[in-house]
């Protein structure tokens, strides 16, 4: 089982847990009934789904219920870090070779 | 005979008569035993940083903010769920709610003392009957004594708190309560083995 670190629990719990929450960082369009149909495509279905890192949110929804956000590996399913929702999208990952 | 009594007092006010799921049963297996708890006043509590000094005072009991803990006085317990909710048993019988009601800081207060029932795993092997549906390590010195925390036990959301050294009290809806106990009993029989 894969243990996940809340970082609002401050520690990791198994992954039974939580839910996953869909791609982070997607920020919503200031002026929602201004956008065309192409832009508003792009925002609510086209998600970038790499193979390698990709930025997820996550909710600790059997725990303290909040939601944060994980930086995955698609390939290993190896969690890199979690950091609080709201923050600001990681600059550099820990342990990050190539 | 106290349970004839309080047949015949519920006959003449059957509307109020309050029924806890399951209130009674009990399961004794070598090394631990399952039953449920009387029942209590529980309130779901939510609140700003800024309230929690007012909401202390109120309720009697400190409001702990430190993850997976959790305050115990004069029988009212305060279990820290989330950065900003807590929850409120008291065993006592005295209503958390109307404390809560003469706070003028924010705050959410919902009485929830129907919805959950109290369900005590005690013995030598409660952390292992507890443990065959709940993933979290429940060792002694990852999960103390004072130590709350929602979780999940098989498919059911919980709330767990270590009373003791070898004592759990499980917290669960009442509607999943049947589904619970059938678990920790059936649990409890295999711990033994």
């Amino acid at each position: 089982m894969l243990l996940i670190r809340c970082p609002y629990c401050e520690e990791e719990r198994p992954e039974l847990e939580f839910r996953n929450a869909g791609e982070a960082h997607i920020a919503r369009p200031t002026n929602i009934a201004a956008e065309s149909d192409d832009d508003f495509e792009k925002f609510f279905f086209i998600r970038a789904n790499p193979k390698g890192v990709i930025y997820e949110r996550w909710r600790h929804i059997h725990g303290c219920a909040r939601f944060f956000n994980a930086v995955r590996d698609t390939v290993t399913d190896k969690f890199v870090m979690t950091y609080k929702a709201g923050e600001p999208k990681p600059s550099k990952l820990p342990g990050a070779s190539k | 005979m106290a349970k004839a009594a309080a047949k015949t007092k519920a006959a003449a006010s059957a509307s109020v008569e309050r029924r806890p799921a399951l209130a009674g049963r009990t399961l004794s297996a070598p090394g631990v035993k399952v039953e449920m708890l009387p029942p209590a006043e529980r309130i779901s509590l939510r609140a700003p940083q800024a309230s929690l000094a007012a909401l202390s005072k109120a309720l009697g009991v400190t409001l702990p903010v430190k993850p997976k803990t959790s305050a115990m006085k004069d029988g009212r317990t305060a279990l820290w769920l989330g950065p900003d909710e807590w929850m409120i048993i008291d065993e006592a019988g005295n209503d958390p709610l109307a404390d809560c009601a003469k706070v003028t800081a924010l705050h959410s207060a919902v009485g929830i003392s129907h919805r959950n029932v109290g369900i005590s795993v005690a013995g030598p092997a409660a952390a292992v009957t507890v443990n065959s549906g709940c993933p979290q390590d429940l060792s002694i010195e990852a999960f103390p004594v004072g130590a709350a925390s929602r979780t999940i036990l098989g498919k059911s959301e919980i709330v767990l708190l270590r009373t003791a050294e070898d004592s759990f009290r499980v917290e669960c809806w009442r509607s999943f309560s049947d589904y619970v106990f059938t678990l920790l009993s059936e649990a409890a029989s295999d711990a033994a083995n």
